[in-house]
């Protein structure tokens, strides 16, 4: 399973700092989002692409997740050599993310 | 309770006209907003207004105007923008200029002025979120903008304008003023300004809350995104908010697309920090309370830090860059023997680049190698890009690609190149009291 069948994503830029929302579909995943996809996971799945840190915040109320990660726009978008200089693609990438099915059967058990 | 309608025209400079049009017609509007001010926009109108004194502004500002302006002036609508960009003096003469020409008498435009902050950021040493300060940029720097709140905005509809133009304000601030003005929010009412800012957040990017942006087939689905309607804020006089459009028109908001939004560009969602408030939208609540009709409740806000953030505008580097295609069996394999050739010739003829970057696009140019594993594409395109320090050297990049159609591996096709001057931006931060808005209305 892919995070792209349980939540939705988009991104945003400011300066060499780029946002990951990290929505669930169904309030019901929001625990599983929360249990697996940790700050230190997404830094790992992005590699090389994020320099500096990935820090995650959360906001049960709307079962979504932020993430923040700084050095992530080769330099910031007003000067990086990228296609796609914004960073906007990430949002994809993130949801290209294999997630266990036990993971999200563990969380809707609880 | 008093509720007022406003209507987002523009999420950015180049956006579609007609949406505005729709909601000015059928929106039963009390104002209409368009945002069109990116980071780098007004640094490259600085630009432009130093060659000509009577240019600087949006360059869409005469088509969205005359566009919107007959409907605007028959039902009573108010415009808010900062399409005044690096010179709002002239945008609202011209917009006068536009509403004579329409046969439309009367009407009041103002201008505000006073974010531009360039001849206290020259003597300053502020320092950069790049790293450095301001004094490190010299004579590098081309403009410098603080982000103004939604006093003067306020201000000026208070005085009785019907156009508001801005240069550089807080995007939300361009929704926040109207409520200040129309419900006489006290500015320290943290609370009620941290709700206003939610709606001018929600609203800012047009149709990104109405179902654009937001589509991916099989997963989610919106219909109608050639003829997306832009998004309705009804603000009520406490803060209360719902979000929604005009009937019939394209697009949907639902629970996800405002989600989605929320989060679009935020950082710590506790402190979302605007000149007039830290708006704090981390026990904010989304209910669809009818279709495309949902409402938003919880936002809050705390004291403003008394600073306001400066855009710092500077000439950074050239880059250049150049592209050309391959196809069919092996088109990977040439297109990276083709992209070692041009490193190998820019390191071989001596092309002074401070960075370089080698891409394969539909292979790996959005992700890098660690992300990106799929099939063999049937096509593939080259892309090279440097940043050099002067305009001459960043062209011998694109130069060192074309050269791949007679020099490089077999078929390479659509060989693209050009050069750029980079102005880049940098912020700072600069004491609130140093920075005195004032308002100037002229009247068609």
């Amino acid at each position: 399973m892919k995070l792209r069948d349980i939540a939705h994503s988009r991104t945003g830029d400011k300066g060499n700092t780029s946002n990951i929302s990290l929505i669930a579909y169904d309030p019901a995943d929001y625990d599983a989002l929360r249990n697996y996809v940790t700050a230190e996971r997404v830094k790992q799945h992005f590699g090389d692409i994020v320099t500096g840190e990935v820090t995650r915040y959360e906001l049960p109320n709307i079962a979504a997740l932020n993430f923040v990660m700084t050095g992530a726009l080769g330099g910031g978008v007003t000067r990086s050599l990228a296609l796609d200089a914004h960073g906007k693609s990430l949002s994809s990438a993130l949801l290209n993310m294999d997630v266990p099915e036990a993971v999200r059967r563990a969380a809707n058990r609880s | 309770m008093r509720t007022i309608r406003i209507g987002a025209g523009a999420g950015y400079s180049g956006d579609r006209i007609e949406p505005a049009v729709e909601l000015a017609e059928h929106g039963e509007l009390d104002y209409l907003v368009f945002e069109c001010l990116a980071e780098r926009t007004i640094a490259l109108a600085q630009a432009a207004k130093l060659k000509d004194p009577s240019s600087g502004y949006d360059p869409l500002l005469a088509a969205r105007m005359k566009a919107v302006l007959p409907a605007c002036r028959a039902n009573g609508v108010r415009i808010v923008t900062n399409m005044g960009a690096a010179n709002p003096v002239a945008a609202a003469e011209a917009t006068r200029t536009i509403a004579r020409q329409l046969g439309l008498q009367g009407v009041k435009v103002a201008a505000v002025t006073g974010d531009d902050v360039l001849k206290e950021t020259r003597e300053s040493a502020a320092a950069l979120d790049v790293g450095g300060t301001t004094h490190d940029l010299g004579n590098r720097i081309v403009s410098a903008n603080a982000y103004l709140g939604g006093g003067a905005i306020a201000q000026a509809l208070a005085a009785g304008a019907d156009i508001v133009i801005t240069g550089r304000a807080a995007d939300p601030s361009l929704f926040l003023g109207p409520l200040l003005h129309e419900f006489g929010w006290a500015l320290d009412d943290w609370p009620l300004l941290g709700k206003g800012i939610l709606a001018g957040h929600l609203l800012e990017c047009a149709g990104q809350i109405t179902g654009g942006y937001f589509a991916d087939p099989g997963h989610k689905d919106v219909a109608g995104l050639a003829r997306l309607g832009f998004p309705i804020g009804e603000v009520r006089e406490d803060g209360d908010l719902v979000i929604t459009k005009v009937a019939g028109s394209g697009g949907a908001v639902t629970a996800a697309t405002v989600k989605e939004q929320l989060l679009y560009e935020i950082h710590d969602p506790a402190r979302y920090y605007q000149p007039d408030v830290i708006a704090d939208f981390s026990q904010v609540r989304v209910e669809e309370i009818a279709p495309d009709r949902v409402r938003i409740t919880g936002a809050t806000g705390h004291p403003k830090t008394g600073e306001l953030k400066v855009s710092v505008g500077y000439v950074d580097s050239y880059v250049g860059e150049g592209q050309i295609s391959y196809a069919g069996p092996g088109a990977v394999a040439r297109g990276r023997l083709a992209l070692d050739i041009v490193r190998e010739r820019l390191a071989l003829v001596g092309v002074k680049l401070s960075e370089l970057r080698a891409d394969l696009i539909g292979v790996d140019a959005l992700h890098g190698d660690q992300l990106s594993a799929g099939p063999e594409p049937y096509e593939v395109r080259v892309r090279v890009a440097g940043r050099a320090e002067t305009l001459a050297e960043a062209m011998r990049v694109g130069e060192e690609v074309e050269t791949l159609y007679t020099n490089g591996p077999a078929g390479g096709g659509g060989a693209w190149k050009s050069a750029r001057e980079v102005i880049a931006v940098a912020s700072s931060f600069i004491p609130q009291a140093q920075v005195a808005p004032a308002i100037q209305i002229v009247e068609s």
